[in-house]
């Protein structure tokens, strides 16, 4: 929510409104209301969808039965994962028990509100969004290694050390990759990232820098791949070594808080992705006036979703696509391979705006 | 690790990465090649493959002849002893196959029986509906006309 800016719905309230208190208050519950319903209403299309990319991989079908093409299935599976019962191990400490899930499902959330799904569709515009953001997702390590280490379980307690690790290590390039698109769009503001991406597909920045936006956003991917702990990057959680890792014995509702982090996050990710690097809300333009003007009278909100969701699609391809490495190849390839590329790629960025290389 | 292995390691490794990407979106993007049967719906249309193994079948010709011989060696090979060759002799006094017993509950579909026949007159059937509440009818008689030839 955008105090006094101008803002499409904002203004719409305060008209509306007899007092400027009330506005205030139906603002901040519009924002809420938005923010879950990105969150909430996605994680259900995101489980069927993981279900069918990964059936359709794999020469299946998936769901077929509850429904048109099993749509009803993962509504039933929510509503029967909120009815079991809840229950906690015999000597965990309670409070940090509850606490880790709380805390895991809060920090999506605060991503969410701040990215901006369309000109108007935003619930804070903040001018240091991008440190913002790597500050929430260490928030997101915290809940991994309390759940797990709260659980009073060896497997647990394994996967959260792992995991921890594993995020930490990959938090640096996560940052670095970052500050490589904010300082060739010389911004820390996502609005201000989208709005130097302007014009064709070609303004976008995986197409501007001739070469290091591409590499860039293949780093992207698999940096974010392994922040979000998904396969092929799930050491923290990998199945066959770990139970189901740091959320063992979780049931019921916090597992399922769990789980509802675990799709957020990929949300929050591929909004980033799309943000960073496919020029947000922008309508990809390609620069012949007829089509433009096709383009452009879709909604920008749908852009951004069709971008979120591609970026998704893809993080599914990988998933089911290749092997999990040993932890050891996974932080090697971290302090090896990807912290070097990406101090060359930070230097190369500069010289390449210094020297006024870019489309 | 050398630089030379490892700058060779950083070339191969994303081109064997795609590959493995390219095998999976062929299969993403080409519904022909699910395998997946919606079983009771498709049942009117569902037809089963080659090499499927469902019962044991004796081959009948157009005049309801076979060629068993009632040599039994399929009854010898059997490892359940789900098959029963009971012969008699015909009017010139040769030996015929009168009962051709076949158990299906015994029977593991291993398909020995068929392998071993020397003159090829057994093979699996293609039915795999066969599951009774009746257990008398698991116990069949193969051959349909008895004491022939």
């Amino acid at each position: 929510m955008t105090f006094g800016e101008p803002n499409f719905i904002g203004d719409f309230v305060r008209e509306l409104s007899p007092w400027p208190e009330l506005a205030l208050a139906i603002n901040v519950l519009l924002a809420i209301v938005g923010v879950l319903a990105v969150g909430i209403g996605s994680a259900p299309i995101l489980i069927y969808m993981e279900r069918k990319v990964c059936a359709h991989v794999q020469c299946r079908l998936g769901p077929m039965r509850l429904g048109w093409h099993g749509t009803l299935q993962t509504i039933a599976d929510v509503t029967k994962l909120l009815f079991k019962e809840v229950f906690s191990p015999k000597g965990v400490d309670a409070i940090m028990y509850y606490l880790a899930p709380m805390i895991s499902l809060t920090t999506p959330f605060f991503i969410l509100a701040l990215i901006p799904f369309g000109e108007n569709w935003q619930v804070i515009n903040l001018s240091f969004a991008v440190p913002a953001i790597i500050a929430i997702n260490g928030l997101g390590l915290f809940a991994v290694l309390l759940g797990g280490w709260a659980s009073n379980n060896k497997y647990s307690l394994l996967s959260a050390l792992r995991g921890g690790a594993q995020m930490i290590s990959y938090e640096v390039s996560f940052a670095l990759i970052l500050l490589f698109v904010v300082m060739i769009s010389g911004s820390a503001s996502l609005n201000e990232i989208i709005a130097s991406q302007s014009g064709t597909v070609f303004d976008w920045w995986i197409f501007k820098l001739p070469v290091l936006g591409f590499v860039g956003f293949l780093m992207f991917m698999c940096v974010s791949t392994a922040e979000l702990n998904r396969a092929p990057f799930d050491i923290a959680e990998s199945e066959q070594e770990l139970t189901a890792g740091f959320h063992t014995e979780y049931t019921g509702t916090a597992f399922a808080m769990f789980y509802l982090t675990e799709y957020i996050n990929i949300i929050g990710a591929s909004a980033m992705g799309a943000i960073f690097f496919l020029g947000g809300w922008q309508a990809p333009l390609i620069g012949i006036e007829s089509v433009d003007k096709i383009l452009l009278m879709i909604p920008d909100v749908v852009w951004m979703f069709a971008k979120i969701y591609f970026l998704i699609w893809l993080y599914m391809m990988f998933r089911w696509t290749w092997i999990r490495p040993r932890i050891d190849q996974l932080m090697s390839f971290e302090w090896k391979f990807l912290l070097p590329l990406n101090l060359i790629l930070l230097a190369a960025g500069a010289i390449f705006i210094a020297v006024g290389w870019v489309l | 690790m050398t630089f030379s292995k490892y700058v060779h390691a950083v070339i191969t490794g994303p081109i064997s990465l795609l590959k493995g990407l390219s095998v999976t979106l062929k299969y993403f993007f080409n519904p022909k090649r699910i395998v997946t049967e919606q079983y009771p719906e498709n049942k009117a249309t569902l037809k089963m493959h080659e090499r499927f193994r469902g019962r044991v079948e004796l081959v009948h010709d157009e005049q309801n002849l076979h060629t068993c011989t009632a040599c039994s060696i399929c009854e010898k090979v059997c490892p359940n002893a789900s098959i029963n060759v009971l012969a008699t002799k015909s009017m010139a006094g040769k030996k015929i196959l009168g009962k051709y017993l076949y158990r299906l509950d015994a029977c593991t579909q291993c398909g020995f029986c068929v392998e071993s026949c020397p003159f090829g007159c057994l093979r699996m059937a293609h039915d795999f509906e066969t599951a009774s509440s009746d257990k008398g009818s698991f116990e069949m008689v193969l051959n349909k006309t008895e004491g022939q030839w």
